[in-house]
């Protein structure tokens, strides 16, 4: 994926949909997916004469929060500004948008090989472990408004163009758009970045960020750079243009598209030729990227202050309010339980993956912690990550406590049941020498009767393979003339 | 400030506006002699002024997150010239 | 008199002692607007069977302690004010049946005060004028000479209050629409400060400019209105939280020690005749008690171009949405004038001109704001004459392509600053067309402007004085 001679250079634009419960301008429900088509519509979304936008309070803090998190500064002014141009998904003929003053700026996420793959860092090439501790820079996080949802229809016969069909349900809802530098270097990196993101606003709650459901959209850019060695010196030439490609819609082809964006652009380049620069849509049926018809000349987006909306100010206070009320986040998370709990980075990094097994997990360890301080009985906390992470336990509907209890019972009935296991093994060989003479003689199908008489004497549920091993090696002990010994 | 020409055609398109050939060269005129005068402006000094983008001075106007009972919609489809199942319809909007 | 000749104030007199009932009034409304509206053709829409139907329900509410400011009162209301049902065109082709789901902040606002709607008044397409002759639905004729233009671009509202075809209207006005309108049919018209009446529901034309405002036959009627009108909304996020006065309460107090302020440059360029006028009425304002002061204020004609494109690159951008696609007809309807300013505001915002222009007139803008508030220091209200002119014949608009910007010169600084301003009549020319007068006051003073005004309209009456029509 990445020549010796060309470094791919990517910039990511991701767009996140806040779960906010009305949009972002006007008080419709901004719960779209799934209703009847233009349901959650009214004047102000659907850019009626006269209408007038009035900011949400709660996704402006959720922008801000998501900003926080991706370590930015916020200034203390900042405004929502028009982007003018024409499409039939863009009711008021402009969107609102940000565009000089945004809300977050110059903020960085670092991606971890190690800490984020554990055990399977042995797994990877050489040149993606190499990108330990990668620093992705984040430009600015701003929010914008949501188009409205274009559904295109064929044509009945060949020259019939078909026509489209447009819902606004969508037009309105709140988006916030992040912006990285060109920072990325190999599309295992784009991955991790995204799915790290997909993280951390779910942690925050104010997105569910499901790729699928365009929850979450992602717009790289990506060029390729030059680089050679000349006199022991790395040389590199910056690439003098980008390509940037839509339409990914699932977590399943970002990989394939951008690994074929690269390929495709490097053969280009060999060809010593440089790409256009322009924007390219993933097909996801032929799998390749082609190109756009041009929407409209020059994006020439006319950027003005939007009048209809006051600037907002923060003040520090607000600021620090607003990153009080963020939760502790899954690095620090994990690097806590790993130190605090003295897990392994690989458990600690599946049991924060999703906020509410980590929570459990917490919870769990302080029921457990509760009992041994009352001198009850308790466990070992290592035991518990291990049940949560092996024994695939349905947080939803087993309490934490009763989790505890089930850990005690099943370490105590274990120790039972061997003791017992042992005892109506001993029995049975006693009541069936028969079945021992042939297995002595070498019928292996006499210990799986055996087997049958032991569990007919058990406790249901028990491991027959536990019964199978206890009773080979009882009877291992015997002699051939098969009396007990 | 020297007098730019305006390109007619390519604000036009910008403005998605059809315009016929005989309007756009009345409107160059027409446009040309509106600059005229706006072009005084840059006759003000207004070195280390703020914009004012807000006369009444106010900030921070936000709604909470609340939901209002939408339009039904029949009221959003009724001055449509083209609607289709709930949806409005237009001709085909090809990306590729 | 005839019932629809009466003020707001008289009419609800009249209701309360039951000399007539509210359905008699508005009869007496639509009767007039058959009669004369054909040939000053002030309404695009008139709904005579809902007028009549509120005037009943009017009638058939119980007046125990309900005292609804305009219960039973016929209005007009401008074209560019979506009204619930109600066909609502701006005067132009493109929005030729458009028929609004929900009514504007302030039309529910006079609902809720008890108004009985007559129609919609024409108006200069997208208020793109101040002539009233850019409309698609017909040239607005002055009633007091019909061979002359009413003003614009609430051209519509003011001849309909002027021709007593209804006993108030609603206006709107970005730099003059309102104001200039009122001067040259010799009605009051008021414009509030920007941010004192809500915008929801209005079509907006200059989302910074863009103010809502009463043309009424006298200064109380104003003040009503006014008080109906004012105060937050939550639609319009520009709209402020600051509390309205009683603007009735001190309309009749003695204005002796009030400041007023005159500046030579207002007076500039501006026809003999109104000059005459309106030095007049400032002789007597001094006689009244005031005290004249000589303010220096930027000149006007500096704010032409700075309002020229604030407003035509705003415009460019709200009227972007009419597409045909989900109302109306496409943009090929659009007329000229409409075409002339979308393209002048395109350019001005595009990549390369937008610190040039539109950010260069944000600034001048501030300049304008300070110049205001530095002059606010020395005096209380600022008299000028409203327009350089009393009204111009029809015809005078077509291919002037700075028409509408030239002619309000006079009150495009105080619209630029966001301030409010009153026209109130101050006599005729020889011709007898009427003269305006207007008194601007510091932002969210209007009962400084609207004592002064009325204390010269009691005075003056000039009110007394109707069209021959």
């Amino acid at each position: 994926m990445v020549d010796n001679k060309y470094i791919s250079v990517i910039g990511l634009e991701v767009h996140v949909e806040l779960k906010t419960k009305s949009k972002m301008f006007c008080g419709c429900s901004a719960d779209y997916f799934g209703n009847e088509p233009n349901t959650h519509v009214c004047p102000v979304c659907l850019g009626l004469p006269g209408a007038l936008p009035v900011p949400n309070k709660k996704a402006i803090e959720w922008c801000v929060m998501i900003g926080l998190a991706f370590n930015c500064k916020i200034p203390l002014v900042s405004k929502f500004d028009r982007k003018n141009y024409f499409y039939p998904d863009l009711p008021k003929g402009y969107q609102i948008s940000q565009y000089g003053e945004p809300f977050c700026v110059n903020g960085y996420v670092i991606l971890n090989s190690f800490q984020d793959l554990g055990r399977e860092a042995n797994k990877m090439p050489k040149q993606v472990r190499h990108d330990r501790e990668k620093k992705i820079r984040i430009r600015r996080v701003h929010m914008e408004e949501d188009t409205a949802k274009l559904i295109h229809q064929s044509g009945v016969q060949n020259f019939d163009k078909g026509y489209s069909l447009i819902d606004f349900n969508r037009s309105g809802v709140p988006l916030v758009e992040i912006v990285t530098e060109p920072d990325f270097e190999s599309t295992y990196q784009v991955v991790q970045y995204l799915k790290k993101l997909q993280q951390i606003v779910r942690y925050l709650n104010v997105s569910n960020a499901d790729m699928e459901k365009g929850e979450m959209r992602l717009e790289p850019n990506i060029s390729l750079r030059l680089t050679t060695v000349k006199n022991k010196a790395l040389i590199s030439k910056l690439p003098s243009y980008k390509v940037e490609v839509k339409n990914i819609n699932s977590f399943r082809f970002v990989e394939k598209a951008i690994n074929y964006e690269i390929e495709r652009q490097r053969k280009i380049l060999e060809s010593a030729k440089t790409p256009i620069q322009e924007t390219r849509g993933w097909d996801e049926k032929r799998q390749i990227t082609v190109a756009q018809r041009v929407k409209e000349e020059a994006n020439e987006y006319r950027y003005f202050p939007e009048p209809d909306i006051p600037p907002i100010r923060f003040t520090q206070d607000q600021i620090r309010q607003l990153t009080d009320q963020i939760p502790e986040l899954p690095d620090h998370r994990s690097l806590r339980f790993q130190k605090g709990y003295d897990l392994s980075t690989y458990n600690s990094q599946i049991l924060v993956k999703e906020k509410s097994t980590a929570n459990y997990f917490e919870e769990a360890v302080r029921v457990n912690q509760k009992s041994k301080i009352k001198n009850q009985k308790y466990v070992d906390i290592k035991s518990i990550a291990n049940w949560i992470i092996n024994k695939k336990v349905d947080i939803n509907t087993i309490l934490p406590a009763q989790l505890i209890q089930t850990i005690i019972a099943s370490s105590q009935s274990t120790a039972f049941e061997e003791i017992e296991l042992k005892k109506i093994v001993k029995q049975v060989i006693l009541d069936n020498p028969k079945a021992v003479r042939d297995y002595k003689k070498g019928k292996e199908n006499a210990v799986m009767f055996l087997v049958g008489q032991t569990m007919k004497k058990m406790p249901k549920g028990i491991d027959a393979n536990l019964v199978k091993k206890n009773l080979e090696k009882e009877l291992s002990t015997l002699s051939l003339r098969g009396s007990v010994s | 400030m020297f007098l730019m020409k305006i390109n007619v055609s390519h604000i036009a398109k910008l403005a998605n506006l059809p315009l016929s050939k005989k309007e756009k060269e009345k409107f160059e005129k027409q446009l040309e002699e509106t600059l005229s005068y706006i072009n005084q402006l840059s006759k003000i000094d207004t070195k280390d002024v703020e914009p004012t983008s807000q006369v009444t001075g106010l900030e921070n106007i936000t709604r909470e997150d609340e939901i209002i009972p939408p339009l039904s919609q029949e009221d959003v489809l009724k001055n449509s010239k083209s609607v289709h199942d709930g949806f409005f319809k237009v001709r085909a909007i090809l990306e590729a | 008199m005839d019932l629809n000749q009466l003020t707001i104030i008289q009419a609800k007199e009249g209701l309360k002692r039951k000399k007539f009932s509210a359905l008699e009034l508005t009869k007496a409304c639509l009767k007039r607007i058959k009669n004369i509206d054909p040939k000053i053709n002030a309404f695009v829409t008139v709904i005579e069977d809902i007028a009549l139907a509120n005037a009943k329900e009017a009638d058939g509410l119980p007046t125990n302690g309900q005292d609804l400011p305009l219960l039973g009162i016929p209005i007009s209301i401008k074209d560019n004010f979506c009204t619930q049902g109600i066909r609502t065109t701006a005067s132009s082709r493109v929005l030729g049946d458009f028929i609004p789901p929900y009514d504007a902040t302030v039309v529910r606002k006079l609902k809720d005060a008890g108004m009985v709607l007559l129609g919609k008044t024409n108006m200069d397409a997208w208020a793109h004028g101040s002539s009233t002759e850019t409309s698609d639905y017909g040239i607005t004729k002055n009633p007091w000479n019909t061979d002359f233009l009413p003003g614009g671009s609430s051209g519509g509202a003011a001849a309909s209050v002027a021709a007593d075809e209804t006993i108030a209207g609603i206006g709107s006005e970005t730099a003059g629409s309102i104001r200039q309108p009122a001067a040259w049919c010799g009605v009051v018209g008021l414009k509030p400060t920007y941010g004192r009446v809500s915008r929801y529901g209005v079509v907006a034309m200059a989302s910074s400019l863009d103010s809502p405002g009463p043309i009424t036959k006298t200064v109380e009627d104003s003040a009503l209105i006014l008080q109906v009108l004012a105060g937050k909304d939550y639609f319009d996020a520009t709209t402020s939280a600051k509390e309205a006065p009683n603007y009735l309460k001190n309309l009749n107090k003695p204005i002796n020690g009030i400041k007023i302020g005159v500046s030579d440059d207002y007076f500039e360029s501006v026809n003999i005749e109104v000059k005459e006028k309106v030095m007049d009425a400032i002789k007597m304002l001094e006689k009244l008690g005031a005290k004249i002061k000589n303010v220096k204020l930027f000149s006007p004609k500096y704010a032409i171009a700075v309002y020229t494109i604030l407003q035509r690159s705003e415009v460019s951008s709200n009227l972007a949405r009419y597409d045909g696609i989900r109302y109306g007809n496409d943009r090929s309807y659009f007329g000229d004038e409409a075409k002339r300013r979308i393209m002048l505001g395109t350019y001005a915002l595009s990549a390369g001109y937008y610190d040039q222009y539109y950010n260069k007139a944000q600034k001048v803008r501030t300049l304008i704001v300070r110049d205001f508030e530095k002059a606010f220091k020395d005096v209380d209200v600022i008299v000028a004459p409203t327009s350089p002119s009393t009204a111009l014949p029809v015809g005078s608009s077509k291919n002037n392509p700075m028409f509408g910007e030239i002619t309000d010169v006079l009150v495009e600084p105080s619209s630029i600053a966001g301030l409010p301003g009153i026209n109130i009549p101050c006599g005729f020319s020889k011709e007898g067309l009427p003269v305006g007068m207007q008194i601007i006051s510091p932002q969210f003073r209007e009962e400084l402007m609207l004592n002064v005004a009325y204390k010269y309209e009691q005075r003056a009456e000039w009110y007394r004085i109707k069209p021959k029509l």
